[in-house]
């Protein structure tokens, strides 16, 4: 027959591979993708990125079956949902968890690419996609906290939209036009939750299946950042590669059951993990004529709020921020490093690495607090470092002294 | 350099610990949702003395009864004082507006009083405990009292027949100190209770607002226990699978 692709496959999965290439797919990105054989702990958590993807989308969906989205009754279903649906507060504590959780594991799998140089050549355009995913996902979560209309809930939005009014002359129009108010209002959860729900998940979902490809389309970096398609065997396939599947979906498998058992820990003990992840303020309705005493995001968001806090300009805050956001797309150019791995890279650059992800840490706690005069100033000291990490990295990684790199994996870690 | 810095990272933390910490110095509350006994002498302490002017607008009757290990003839009959169904939420027994002149909480204390549904997930159990345990009578006050956790409280203490008076032991004037830990009361007219009574008494009011806050907390734990053991044995399988099939790599 004209057109029908061939198969060695027989039966329905025969049927199926002719007019479609199932087989093909399966291998490219499963059964023949090969895999280096050292990943070690810091490979979990793209996979468990997927996990609480999963999660979100599942239990958002059921979510949306019973919550109102409009400021007269927002807070209410949601109070509801705890209370009468059955199930509520474990769909909404497992969506609640799981967005915090995310940034979590979000964070933790962007630390492994800087640990390893994965974003070097030819990964490039998986690191910046995956950059993309970051942004959508800050601007899922910080509508999603809107949602439930509690005070932070308000009191959040309207801090975090009127950074928009720190642009010149346009600046106050664009805010009434994000709002659709001159507060956050009715109108404002509306939209949000169209975005929320539909809009966002839509572009992170599409976004996700494009990094996953362009990763498989290159192969996965490891914990050596060598190259493992240097050394094939006589079939082609890499002598430190091994399939994907069996061998990483039931390691991966393992990995995740750890995951799931912290995250039903947080889910059924401690939902709103010392009131980080579900904060006092926000079980108060929003009320526009009552400031809470501090206003301040969760806690994923932090690091950010410090720096913007930390500049006394707001427009210059504002700037700062968004660049804070938008500089490590421009990682690997930055990075002129001849190695990948932070185990065959010099001092310097190790020394780098640690003083940034310690200032990171501190940026967040230091945005949990309420913001002395002391604060501000280590905040302006840590901002700087956050910054100097990216700026000097052309300097630093080319003038440090690297080890030389096997040719192939080091199975030991 | 170390030593000279100590002093300011101190500075930062505790500094910072101040600001985080509620704006007074609360008791601990010792409120326990798990004791039923607790629970229940809470619920009538709140409908007897609390519910005539707060509502609990997202608790139903029949969920406490059921939570609590009540009657429903039990609930309708000596807790239920608004003439509601089994299944409504539960409201004031003090009606919006009543008479010609639609006179309400608001013309009474000078602020309608407050929903208790989500008291305890806003400020916490201790706080309810502490604001209940720190009330004190002040002139000049409209209600004639005051309150050392909630200053300038409009609501009286309606437990007074209970605790009795007591007045705060750092004087008339107490100032904005610095001091940790709450400020210590002197009894002067005893009520109704001792005040290791009255104590408990507070304590069972801030258990059942805490079971109120979160009703799901009573249960859910016991799950968690399910849960965990169930991903226990699933993750102990898996690591046994996977080192089957790691064998062949080497």
């Amino acid at each position: 027959m004209a057109g029908e692709r061939t198969t060695t496959e027989t039966g329905v999965l025969g049927w199926i591979d002719q007019r479609f290439p199932v087989v093909d797919f399966w291998n490219k990105h499963a059964g023949r993708y090969w895999t280096p054989k050292n990943f070690n702990f810091w490979y979990y958590f793209g996979v468990l990125s997927g996990v609480v993807l999963v999660n979100q989308l599942v239990t958002g969906i059921w979510l949306t079956m019973h919550y109102k989205p409009s400021a007269a009754e927002a807070f209410s279903s949601v109070e509801y949902i705890m209370r009468d649906v059955e199930w509520g507060w474990l769909i909404r504590y497992m969506h609640s968890t799981g967005a915090s959780f995310f940034f979590i594991v979000v964070y933790l799998h962007m630390w492994r690419a800087l640990l390893y140089g994965s974003y070097q050549k030819p990964r490039e355009l998986v690191w910046i996609i995956g950059m993309l995913i970051f942004l959508v996902l800050m601007a899922e979560a910080f509508m999603g906290y809107v949602l439930p209309w509690g005070q932070m809930s308000f009191w959040g939005a309207q801090v975090i939209v009127s950074l928009f009014g720190a642009i010149p002359v346009i600046g106050t129009g664009l805010v009434e036009w994000i709002q659709g108010d001159y507060l956050p209002s009715d109108a404002t959860i509306n939209r949000f939750f169209a975005l929320h729900v539909v809009a966002l998940p839509l572009v992170l979902l599409g976004l996700v299946v494009l990094h996953i490809g362009a990763l498989h389309e290159v192969g996965s970096n490891n914990p050596d950042g060598v190259d493992i398609k240097k050394k094939k065997d006589a079939n082609g396939k890499p002598l430190d590669g091994i399939a994907f599947h069996p061998y990483f979906t039931v390691k991966d498998t393992f990995g995740t059951g750890v995951f799931l058992m912290l995250f039903a820990f947080v889910i059924f003990f401690e939902p709103t993990f010392g009131h980080l992840f579900l904060e006092y303020d926000n079980f108060a309705p929003a009320d526009p004529l009552v400031t809470p005493e501090h206003i301040k995001p969760v806690w994923y968001f932090t690091p950010y709020y410090a720096m913007l806090r930390a500049i006394p300009d707001k427009l210059l805050g504002v700037m700062v921020m968004g660049a804070a956001v938008l500089i490590p797309f421009l990682l690997p150019w930055l990075d002129r490093s001849p190695v990948r791995s932070i185990r065959y890279r010099g001092p310097i650059t190790k020394l780098a690495l640690a003083i940034f992800a310690v200032a990171f840490v501190i940026l967040g706690y230091l945005g949990l607090q309420s913001g002395s005069e002391l604060q501000k100033l280590v905040a302006q000291i840590c901002t700087a470092i956050y910054f100097l990490f990216f700026l000097l990295m052309p300097v630093y990684t080319k003038i440090d002294s690297v080890k030389p790199v096997p040719d192939r994996v080091t199975m030991h870690d | 350099m170390i030593k000279r810095l100590l002093p300011y990272l101190f500075a930062l933390v505790s500094g910072s610990a101040i600001a985080a910490a509620p704006a007074v110095p609360l008791m601990e509350s010792g409120a326990n949702i798990f004791d039923k006994a607790s629970l229940q002498r809470g619920a009538a302490l709140y409908f007897n003395y609390c519910g005539a002017c707060h509502s609990l607008q997202y608790m139903r009757y029949n969920r406490m009864a059921r939570d609590l290990g009540l009657s429903e003839q039990q609930v309708m009959d000596n807790l239920n004082f608004t003439g509601a169904k089994f299944g409504d939420t539960i409201h004031a027994a003090m009606p919006a507006g009543i008479g010609i002149d639609q006179v309400g909480g608001e013309d009474w204390f000078g602020k309608a009083p407050p929903d208790l549904s989500l008291t305890a997930r806003v400020r916490g159990t201790d706080w309810i405990f502490s604001y209940l345990m720190s009330f004190y009578p002040d002139p000049n006050r409209p209600s004639g009292w005051n309150n050392t956790v909630f200053k300038d409280a409009s609501m009286p203490n309606v437990l007074w027949d209970r605790q009795g008076i007591q007045m705060p032991r750092a004087a008339a004037g107490e100032g904005e100190g610095g001091h940790a830990g709450a400020p210590q009361f002197d009894l002067v007219k005893p009520g109704s209770r001792t005040p290791d009574q009255f104590r408990q008494d507070a304590r069972d009011i801030s258990a059942f607002l805490e079971y109120v806050g979160e009703p799901a907390a009573l249960e859910r734990r016991a799950y968690g226990i399910w849960v965990l053991l169930y991903l226990l044995l699933f993750t102990g399988v898996a690591w046994l699978l996977k080192q089957e099939y790691w064998k062949d790599v080497h």
